[in-house]
């Protein structure tokens, strides 16, 4: 089991530590995990109510390649089920767990505590605060058709982590350690303030709460054009610093000697993750645990470098949420089980596992 | 190379640094030697903007720190900090890799010229062969002459050790300072070194300042600096100064309470007590 084993393990000689740092190990192994998360896509795109063979939705998509027709023959309403509902759902899941996962990398790498994802400075708490307010608003919450849902959830989660970035400022500086204490009491205000809300308005309780726990069940291209304009570049940006936040973890002192501009890099990096995470938070709600523990998973089997640690969280983060959700809807079929439920109840026993196998430091 | 002016540093209503002046010259390996607190770190961090001076300027050939990118000063100037924390988990090639971070752009990463700096300093710290460890299995020592490499790797004119030998052997103090000394003298770099060993400095170091309460008290050769008197004074013990036989240079030992008063021994420069 070569792909469990670290590469850095191995190294007992500085060639092949110097092999392993000129990027040959993670090549393979991302192109391993991308197959892996087509696979797993494909899988999820294939099992549904309606009973549509795999070989079918494999040609189904195939033929929206330029040039490629090979659905010609099958029933339209095949092509609308997957192309229309299945296909943007589990793209959907994917994107979101794959953003959670990156954006929770980046919260720990930033904060260097193992304990961060991200909804530690407020994305949950200020996402979740927005949309109760607008579900339980007498007024009507959608405009022209288009719910107002994400948008406050989105508006919700900025405000609570640029609120609590402000407060932690001293001088020119922003301490992690107070970014974290004032991120966490900025959320309890906006969590009771959403509690208030839910109890005095109990005959929404049930669609508060099910948007809370999060899901997919709304999932269409449209959402999704919504969420890549702050997911792309986020990811980018933050993909592009690996090198840097390996040197952050040192400390920010030592981080700074070495030449990186640690407050920048703070604000930049905190910045993507925050607005990427709240992108993915208003579209398909609180799904817990995806961004603290897909990171930590990674870590477990590939080691700490964030040069590979970001990329493989993404491709492991979106392969582990759509999974999730294939089993959402597929468990309690006809009636949906909420996506957060199943990462946590299914999540959790798989990490420890992975934690009881692998017994050595890996922060 | 750098030029240090009238530099005040404080933390809140606590004064570090006194109106501190001093010059260092490309070759030059000085040491900074004093009590605990005495201001030595707070040097070293104000030359490389942890902290903000009060007053005063430091210029490194004529530019102003103040004004240098925190890449531009990395480029000048490498630190070995006191006792750094560094993740059980990365190994000793990657953090010796970091050293090369103030030369690599966003884009860029590791090429053949930096795994040849970093590699030519592990040959010169001995650890080498320790590449492909994990920071998490190694010795004191070995960590900290990995940090003296990873400053080695950032290839800069001045370098900055604080405490550079505190964790080390007798063997390894002599090699890491005998490095740094090659340093200065064969490929012209200058050295600033905060060292609470007086021994060790006076041995290696070709001029020492010394710092008490935040201000210089002595500066000077080794022999001028590490006069009984100045010594029992800021360290507030009796002391003895001897010269080595072999160097000359001076040797000190605190004397304990109870060896004989005024006790003069064989090569002894004096002995003297507060």
């Amino acid at each position: 089991m070569r792909l469990f084993g670290s590469a850095a393990e191995a190294e007992s000689s500085p060639e092949v530590a110097l092999a392993a740092l000129l990027g040959r190990a993670l090549w393979p192994r991302l192109a391993l995990g991308l197959a892996a998360l087509l696979g797993v896509a494909l899988l999820a795109a294939a099992i549904g109510p309606a009973d549509i063979p795999a070989d079918a939705t494999a040609r189904i998509i195939l033929s929206r390649l330029p040039g490629v027709s090979l659905a010609d023959s099958l029933p339209q309403s095949w092509q609308d089920i997957v192309w229309e509902v299945r296909l943007p759902r589990v793209v959907m899941a994917g994107l979101v767990g794959a953003t959670l996962a990156l954006s929770g990398a980046t919260y720990q790498a930033v904060f260097r505590n193992p304990l961060a994802d991200p909804y530690l400075i407020g994305v949950a708490a200020g996402a979740g605060l927005g949309a109760t307010a607008v579900i339980v608003s007498p007024l009507d919450y959608t405009v022209g058709g288009v719910s107002l849902v994400p948008l406050a959830a989105f508006g919700g989660a900025l405000t609570a982590v640029a609120l609590a970035y402000a407060l932690a400022r001293v001088g020119r500086t922003v301490p992690t350690v107070t970014l974290i204490l004032a991120g966490v009491a900025i959320s309890s205000i906006a969590t009771s303030a959403m509690s208030f809300l839910m109890i005095s308005h109990s005959q929404q309780l049930h669609t508060t709460l099910t948007w809370l726990l999060g899901g997919f069940n709304l999932s269409e291209w449209g959402r999704l054009w919504w969420l890549l304009p702050y997911v792309l570049p986020a990811a980018v940006i933050i993909l592009l610093y690996g090198r840097i936040l390996n040197v952050l973890q040192l400390d920010e002192e030592q981080a700074q000697q070495l030449g990186v501009n640690v407050e920048r890099v703070k604000l930049l990096l905190l910045g993507a993750a925050s607005l990427a995470a709240a992108a993915a938070v208003s579209v398909s709600g609180i799904i817990g645990f995806v961004g603290l523990i897909v990171p930590h998973a990674v870590r477990l089997l590939w080691g700490p470098d964030y040069r590979q640690l970001l990329p493989m969280s993404m491709v492991l983060g979106g392969a582990f949420l759509i999974l999730a959700d294939l089993l959402a809807r597929t468990v309690n079929s006809p009636s949906e089980i909420p996506v957060g439920i199943i990462t946590a109840f299914c999540g959790a026993p798989f990490f420890l596992y992975l934690l009881r196998m692998r017994q050595r430091a890996v922060f | 190379m750098l030029e240090i002016r009238d530099l005040t540093v404080a933390y809140g209503r606590l004064v570090a640094l006194r109106q501190v002046g001093l010059s260092l010259r490309a070759g030059e390996l000085v040491g900074v030697v004093g009590p605990n607190g005495s201001g030595k770190s707070t040097l070293i961090r104000a030359i490389t903007r942890l902290v903000r001076p009060l007053g005063g300027d430091i210029r490194l050939d004529g530019k102003e720190v103040g004004r240098l990118s925190q890449r531009e000063l990395a480029r000048r100037v490498a630190v070995v900090p006191q006792s750094p924390y560094l993740p059980d988990a990365f190994t000793v090639l990657e953090v010796a890799l970091m050293g090369r971070t103030p030369h690599l752009g966003l884009l860029q990463s590791e090429g053949r010229a930096d795994l040849a700096a970093v590699r030519r300093a592990l040959e010169q710290t001995d650890t080498w062969q320790l590449a492909g460890r994990r920071i998490g299995e190694l010795s004191g020592g070995e960590r900290q002459r990995v940090v003296v490499a990873r400053a080695l790797a950032q290839e800069t004119p001045l370098l900055l050790l604080d405490e550079p030998t505190a964790h080390l052997d007798m063997g390894h103090q002599a090699a890491v300072l005998d490095l740094v000394r090659q340093l200065c003298r064969g490929e012209g770099k200058a050295g600033l070194a905060a060292i609470h060993d007086l021994s060790l400095a006076g041995q290696y170091c070709d001029r020492l300042v010394m710092l008490n309460e935040g201000r210089i008290v002595g500066e000077g050769e080794p022999q001028e600096v590490l006069s009984p008197q100045l010594l029992a004074s800021v360290y507030g013990t009796r002391v003895s100064v001897f010269s080595h036989p072999l160097t000359g240079r001076p040797v000190v030992t605190p004397m304990s309470g109870d060896s004989g008063v005024g006790l003069e021994t064989r090569g002894s420069v004096g002995t003297f007590r507060s």
